[in-house]
């Protein structure tokens, strides 16, 4: 059915650089049907939230076009902006306003008022578990207390497209899970379009239909988790070495664990060999028997099914932690809370 | 039109309930004004044995002084609550709603102007409890606050536009202590004109503090000049519209650098 109509989100070619020649996006590219959930999965500083500004009519891309709900972003964000609903990262709820007091003003933005806010606003209080709430001070709620108001906030209105950007950073792991369950309700919604960014690999893994993995501000592959899992056939094996190879071992070595039957691929990252097998319980006494022949010591071997770790080691080029902690750097030197 | 106005309200509401809410901050943006009352009215009591202040009373002299002094002094800080909100959040928030700019930028207007009103109620009622005259009667008093509201208008929308384009406290707070005092201290608003050195008239006279001063007393004073009056308060108003309609341009250069 989605097919037939169009894509909720359609962006093309977004370019967007800051002051000091900091490159947020390069070329991105994302579409999103109607009635699915997305995920634009990365590393900090690798675009999404860039990305999402641009979408939620904040921020105005150096080049490129998007629509929302069928609406140019540039031409009209004020139509788009009544389509959408935004959950930032910061979304700032009124401190010393309570969140019924919030829900209301929200509400009343759209042009919601009288009777049908006020149902509008204890319908949210009960689906968000906030009712007991309601009448206290935000200052005084939990974090996890806090995020669930900030996604009632952005929908208020019933918005064909809700942006959750970082829906669960900073929360609990009890206040995740019972988020995650909120989300994937949410998904059930008739019509409702989620555009979610995560980077947690976990959490695009569980609750997107359709997952983007964004590396330096574009797209590097993008597909459903398990058609991007499957990808990678088999079992991954990873070995720990007791130190990292120079070009010419990882060459002789590449050829000869490639070489062995029922291994694809190898993949090396300082001192990881990241291994792709049919079956890596059955080829794992073969692969160490070939370090062991060159010579290369062996600190520790594990054999896991794929996670979307591996698809991002091989489609970035880089493993996640890196790719995070590079991104964490470029913000510092861009002097940049953005 | 109608939806533009409800929104201003509605913004309105949200900042006087965080007025209302916080009364440490509320006391304390309504009393310091008493502070410098008391203070100035005590230690500058005998300057008005010098002549050309008009009265004989120095309390007289004083009042519209500090109900002007006080407009600029709280305004100047609207950015620091523009700022929470950046940080917060909150106004990425309702940038992404259909809630109209310049509604956003007015709530704040009309807030800071209620509680500039207020204020400056506060201060001419505690000067008639220490015995001042206001022989201009309610109406030049109107005037005074009227003038003083524009000033606070002023001096708000420009500390909101900076507080969006630096996105600093240590710039709001430098450029605030670095005005204030010389705003205040090149104007009439606690000497004579008369009594000025003739360069400080001349500076004065472009003073926008100087303005609301000149409009207030004059309208405050038995024989009140319409003429000085209307030309003061004009230009305030202009100024005032002109720093608003800025202050809501700056939501594009904003826009620009998130």
């Amino acid at each position: 059915m989605s097919s037939t109509r169009a894509p909720a989100v359609e962006a093309r070619q977004l370019i967007k650089t800051y002051p000091g020649d900091v490159t947020a996006l390069s070329g991105m590219d994302v579409t999103v049907e109607t009635g699915t959930v997305f995920g634009l999965l990365g590393p900090n500083g690798a675009g999404k939230s860039t990305t999402v500004k641009i979408l939620t009519t904040l921020a105005r891309p150096d080049s490129g076009t998007a629509t929302v709900a069928g609406h140019d972003v540039l031409r009209h964000p004020d139509r788009v902006r009544r389509a959408i609903g935004v959950v930032a990262q910061n979304s700032g709820a009124d401190p010393v306003a309570t969140g019924r007091e919030n829900l209301q003003l929200q509400g009343r933005l759209y042009g919601l008022k009288g009777a049908g806010l006020n149902r509008r606003v204890d319908e949210l209080l009960d689906r968000f578990k906030l009712a007991d709430a309601a009448r206290r001070p935000v200052k005084g709620y939990s974090g996890g207390m806090r995020r669930r108001l900030d996604v009632a906030l952005g929908l208020v209105h019933r918005p064909e497209v809700l942006f959750l950007d970082e829906p669960t950073t900073g929360l609990d792991p009890e206040a995740r899970t019972a988020m995650w369950d909120e989300i994937a309700r949410l998904a059930g919604d008739e019509g409702l379009t989620i555009l979610l960014t995560t980077h947690y690999l976990e959490e695009a893994d569980r609750l997107a239909e359709r997952i983007a993995i964004v590396d330096r501000g574009r797209v590097v592959v993008e597909g459903t988790p398990d058609a991007l899992k499957g990808e990678l056939r088999g079992d991954a094996v990873h070995v720990e070495l007791r130190e990292a190879l120079g070009d010419a071992g990882r060459t002789l070595l590449n050829g000869a664990l490639t070489g062995l039957p029922g291994v694809h691929e190898a993949l090396f990252d300082g001192r990881r060999v990241s291994v792709r097998a049919d079956d890596g319980a059955a080829a794992m006494p073969a692969l160490l028997g070939v370090l062991e022949r060159a010579g290369v010591g062996v600190a520790a071997a594990t054999v896991a099914r794929p996670s979307l770790d591996d698809v991002y080691l091989r489609y970035a080029g880089r493993r996640y932690a890196e790719a995070e902690a590079e991104g964490a750097e470029n913000l510092v030197l861009a002097g940049g809370v953005r | 039109m109608s939806a533009a106005v409800s929104q201003t309200w509605y913004m309105t509401q949200r900042q006087l309930m965080v007025f209302a809410r916080q009364p440490a901050y509320a006391i304390i943006t309504l009393i310091q004004p008493v502070i410098w009352l008391f203070l100035f009215g005590n230690l500058f009591k005998k300057v008005v044995e010098l002549g050309g202040f008009g009265t004989t009373s120095y309390l007289d002299y004083l009042v519209p002084g500090v109900v002007v002094m006080s407009a600029l002094s709280s305004n100047m800080w609207a950015g620091m609550g523009t700022l929470d909100e950046i940080q917060r959040g909150t106004l990425d928030r309702f940038l992404t709603t259909p809630v109209s700019r310049a509604a956003l930028m007015n709530g704040n207007v009309v807030n800071n102007g209620l509680i500039t009103a207020l204020q400056s109620v506060i201060i001419v009622l505690l000067g008639l409890l220490g015995g001042a005259d206001y022989p201009g009667g309610i109406g030049g008093v109107a005037i005074l606050i009227v003038a003083s509201v524009l000033l606070g208008t002023i001096f708000g929308a420009l500390s909101n536009a900076l507080g969006m384009l630096v996105r600093e406290r240590e710039s709001i707070i430098g450029i605030n202590t670095f005005l204030l005092l010389p705003l205040t201290f090149l104007s009439s608003a606690f000497m004579a004109p008369s009594q000025m050195p003739g360069w400080m008239r001349h500076i004065a006279d472009f003073n926008p503090l100087n303005w609301a001063m000149v409009a207030g007393r004059s309208a405050m004073s038995e024989h009140p000049d319409w003429g000085v009056v209307l030309g003061r308060s004009g230009a305030l108003l202009a100024l005032a519209v002109a720093a608003v309609w800025l202050s809501i341009r700056t939501f594009r250069s904003y826009q620009r650098s998130v």
